[in-house]
């Protein structure tokens, strides 16, 4: 036993050993390449009538000036083609490798992946892509807004698994107080401030008590469910008046909304979705471009030097946490006065899960978040079209992909994501 | 010199140790039992406030207020400020009026203070004609409360006359309530124990729910699909295919928080998510039962764990195989080396690691076996209660079970004492909402704040001002990353 642990003299440096890491890892990503491409060919070419023709819809029709026909490919060759493409590509990845634009070009694979997917599920039948396109961007606000509170929290070292908690709870107090104040501005500000109180909750425990960040975002999480439903069954089952709040309706950009497929899908949109956007922008620069988000950062990654240079290690916490809240608030309020106008008990349904894992997948940043966001919201989106599309996938199964995904990025199979580096500990001052 | 270094090594017997058994236990007891008493608390304040009587009472009597109410309601919030301040400080009041009092003094100080202000707010409030709103909060709480005892132990004056009448029906129905309790406990022991045992290697396992939910996919499959088996094999193959199933699942989150470091909070949740899709997925298609609703087909007679009572009453052998997995557990991490291994790597795995175990293999070892006493949970409900298998049929045992763990202090034998509380809950829940229509939902706000407490001791301590024990507090699990 100890004659092993003898001193071994190292046989590379640890440079060397990092470039071996990344070719390895450039060589994984292209036998995935590869493998998708063949799974393209075999699964989807394979079994594609070669008469059909794919039909995609590019108007979603309200603003748009110009009317564009529709797409029209046929199934087989298109399937082929995109496949081949990922076969050659992923060829080219494994011999000589794409260098520093490997994520790039791994995510187009992706997207070509995804497109010979849709072609062949859309075969002999059409598909609306724009109003598909449409309700991705819709399904990924709340994801995006929840992944960015737990990028803010998480960058000053709080993890925040409370987002499911947080979005919940400020779904129902929106419905609550827009409905009592007739006014949607008032529920917006009701949840955000719902947000705000739970996260101070979350950040007295894990910040002034040091309970571990997880179960105090746990507690947030039952809690949450059982107030909500709570309430829901008590009162606005009693009084339907308290749940009628209504909904933001989608306002057009004057100009910009006719520009033909972006304009509708980009800019003729509810409140919601240009706050995403905005919020994005917003924290992207907040956290990356000004001292302010130095500091935060420097909170997260090593609070002991952050403090030795006379940063409030506390305080930036707090302030993080409570942004974290209510951003968290402000997605729990697109559930309600965004999106169907009512509360349901756990109208969440795991969204702020979803929106933790883009968080992961994004590698903790904002349009990473944001990209994430975007890939689960298409999975959503397309599993509810499934139905219509007769496709031999349960569509159970695309709801789990966000998941797996998740799961496959944490694993560091195609590239390690690095959360703060003191992220989940207390702080505790010397 | 041998000696001398071990005496160096050895750190001198704590207080704690040596103090008398009862000390010992109501130094264990008294922090949990204080944050379910305060949990309780706060869970009858949200009843009363939600009661519509109590808040037609408020709004009428604040209507009626004159000037010289509401100078007298402006003095009673002064005096629960006062109360709450000088309760919180006395020492520094005791100062002031000259009493230089010890610690214990200070501490009899600090109760009566909280007794007088508590009564003097209360005369107040009557004073000033709170009193209708006082009397039906209490009764909204009391009753609430009341349903909910009544409805988890049964009434003791009807157990009483069916003893005496001996009718074995009468009996059977007083005896109704507790044994449907001890069904409700029995998945909670596993749960529980499944999550505590994670607690211990340093793991948090927030997957018991999907891991359940794949132990009672397994184990009904195993139930419905092999026939002809008789009862003493069906039963242990079918429990044995729910710890497999749920094993699986815990495998999984282990075996990449050992290789890559994947934190396992994460994972698990992912993980419990595909359970959900999957199983939904299951009985939509291949395990559905012919007909409209998602269900699984019923499981054989053989693969029933047999019930001890005539019909109504539920109470079947699945409790004392609860109770038996649980001496297990305790013999597992206590008394044999695989436990020690495993608590060594939870408490400090620089030491497991310096002293040659294997952490990886303790990781995924622990999940394993967390994921199979989950797995054990769904099966024991497919298995004793419900012989089929329905979309959402856990409805949070597993996330539950969190809260127990940590109310049981991650003991198997605090678990089970945990779980028996839980259970009585829940099945004591379900007639506060039929008789007080109290939502079972407070049941879930009640457990949420029982966990805050517990695992922020702080808080309990500065409310009823305990002095710290010696031990240092126990991190449960670590940052995302390694």
């Amino acid at each position: 036993m100890a004659t092993t642990t003898a001193v071994q003299t190292p046989r590379y440096t640890p440079a060397q050993l990092a470039a071996m890491a990344e070719r390895r890892r450039h060589r994984i990503i292209g036998t995935i390449m590869v493998l998708l491409g063949f799974a393209g060919l075999v699964l989807f070419a394979n079994n594609a009538d070669p008469a059909a023709v794919s039909t995609f819809g590019l108007n979603t029709g309200r603003t748009a000036v110009i009317r564009l026909g529709d797409l029209v490919v046929p199934t087989q060759a298109t399937v082929i083609a995109l496949s081949s493409l990922c076969l050659f590509i992923g060829g080219y990845q494994i011999i000589r490798g794409f260098g520093k634009s490997t994520n790039a070009v791994f995510g187009l694979i992706i997207l070509f992946f995804i497109a010979s997917f849709l072609v062949w599920a859309t075969g002999d039948k059409s598909i609306n892509l724009a109003a598909m396109i449409n309700s991705t961007l819709l399904r990924a606000v709340p994801l995006t807004l929840g992944a960015l509170s737990g990028v803010m929290s998480e960058r000053a070292g709080v993890v925040n698994i409370a987002i499911e908690g947080m979005m919940l709870s400020g779904a129902l107090v929106a419905t609550i107080t827009g409905s009592l104040a007739g006014s949607l501005w008032v529920g917006v500000a009701g949840a955000v401030l719902t947000g705000v109180l739970l996260s101070l909750f979350h950040a007295v425990l894990s910040i002034r008590y040091k309970v571990d960040q997880i179960i105090s975002g746990t507690v947030i999480n039952i809690f949450s469910v059982g107030i909500t439903s709570f309430i829901s069954a008590k009162f606005l089952s009693e009084f339907p008046r308290l749940n009628n709040p209504g909904i933001f309706r989608s306002e057009p950009v004057p100009l910009l909304s006719a520009i033909p497929i972006l304009g509708p899908i980009f800019f003729d949109n509810n409140f919601f979705v240009y706050a995403m956007f905005a919020l994005l922008i917003v924290v992207h620069v907040a956290l990356f471009y000004t001292r302010w988000g130095l500091r935060t950062r420097a909170v997260g990654e090593h609070p002991k030097a952050a403090d030795t240079l006379g940063i409030n290690v506390f305080r930036t916490r707090y302030t993080a946490v409570l942004l974290s809240g209510a951003l968290a608030g402000f997605a729990g309020a697109y559930f309600t006065l965004g999106s169907v106008g009512r509360f349901d008990e756990g109208m969440t349904a795991g969204r702020g899960f979803i929106a933790l894992a883009a968080m992961i997948f994004g590698n903790w940043t904002p349009f990473g978040a944001f990209g994430a966001a975007l890939i689960f919201g298409f999975a959503d989106s397309l599993q509810s079209r499934l139905a219509i599309l007769n496709v031999p996938i349960p569509s159970q199964f695309l709801l789990m992909a966000p998941y797996i995904a998740t799961m496959i990025a944490l694993a560091g199979l195609i590239g390690r994501t690095t959360p703060p580096a003191a992220d989940g500990k207390p702080y505790e001052k010397q | 010199m041998a000696e001398s270094v071990l005496k160096e090594i050895i750190p001198p017997v704590t207080e704690v140790q040596r103090a008398p058994l009862w000390r010992r236990i109501w130094e264990a007891v008294q922090l949990p039992a204080l944050a379910l008493f305060t949990a309780f608390v706060v869970g009858g304040f949200i009843i009363a406030l939600s009661d519509f009587k109590v808040l037609e009472a408020l709004a009428d009597t604040i209507s009626r207020l004159n000037p010289l109410g509401y100078a007298l309601l402006i003095l009673t919030v002064m005096v629960l400020i006062g109360g709450v301040l000088i309760s919180r400080r006395p020492e520094v009041i005791l100062r002031r009026l000259r009493f230089a009092g010890t610690g214990r003094q200070s501490r009899w100080f600090n109760i009566i203070a909280v007794l007088l202000t508590i009564a003097a707010v209360i005369i107040l409030l009557v004073v000033i004609g709170f009193g209708p709103v006082l009397a039906l909060a209490w009764s909204a709480v009391t009753g609430a409360y009341g349903a909910l005892i009544e409805g988890s132990l049964g009434n003791s004056a009807q157990i009483v006359t069916a003893l005496q009448s001996g009718d074995s029906r009468a009996i059977a129905l007083a005896f109704y309530p507790i044994s449907e309790s001890l069904v409700a406990s029995t998945p909670y022991i596993f749960a529980g124990l499944a999550v505590a045992l994670g607690f211990r290697c340093g793991l948090f396992n927030i997957g018991a729910e999907g891991q359940l939910f794949i132990g009672a996919l397994t184990s009904v499959f195993v139930g419905y699909s092999i026939t002809g088996l008789p009862a003493i094999l069906h039963i242990p193959l079918a429990l044995g295919a729910g710890a497999l199933g749920g094993a699986l699942w815990g495998f999984v989150p282990g075996f990449l928080k050992a290789r890559v470091g994947a934190h396992e909070v994460i994972n698990t949740i992912m993980m419990n998510y595909i359970a959900f899709r999957l199983s939904e997925w299951l009985l939509n298609g291949p395990m559905k039962r012919p007909g409209a609703v998602p269900v699984s087909p019923f499981i054989e007679a053989s693969a029933q764990l047999p019930r001890f009572f005539p019909d109504p009453i539920r109470f079947h052998l699945g409790f004392f195989i609860a109770l038996g997995v649980a001496v297990f557990i305790w013999w597992f991490l206590f008394k044999s080396k695989w436990g020690f291994e495993i608590r060594t790597v939870g408490a400090n795995p620089s030491a497991a690691r310096y002293a040659g175990m294997n952490i990886a293999l303790n990781i995924i070892l622990a999940m394993c076996m967390s994921g199979a006493l989950a797995g054990l949970a769904g099966a024991n409900e497919v298995l004793g209660v419900n012989y089929n298998l329905a979309n959402a049929f856990s409805s949070g045992y597993g996330f539950d079970s969190i809260a127990l763990a940590l109310l049981g202090r991650s003991h198997p034998f605090g678990v089970v004492l945990a779980a028996l509380l839980f259970g009585t809950l829940r099945s004591g829940g379900t007639r506060m909402q039929n008789v007080a229509q109290i939502p079972i939902d407070i049941i879930i706000v009640v457990q949420a704040l029982v966990i805050a407490f517990i695992a922020a001791p702080g808080i309990i301590r500065a409310i009823y001002r305990i002095v710290k024990p010696g031990e240092g507090e126990v991190v449960f699990t670590r940052g995302w990353g390694r």
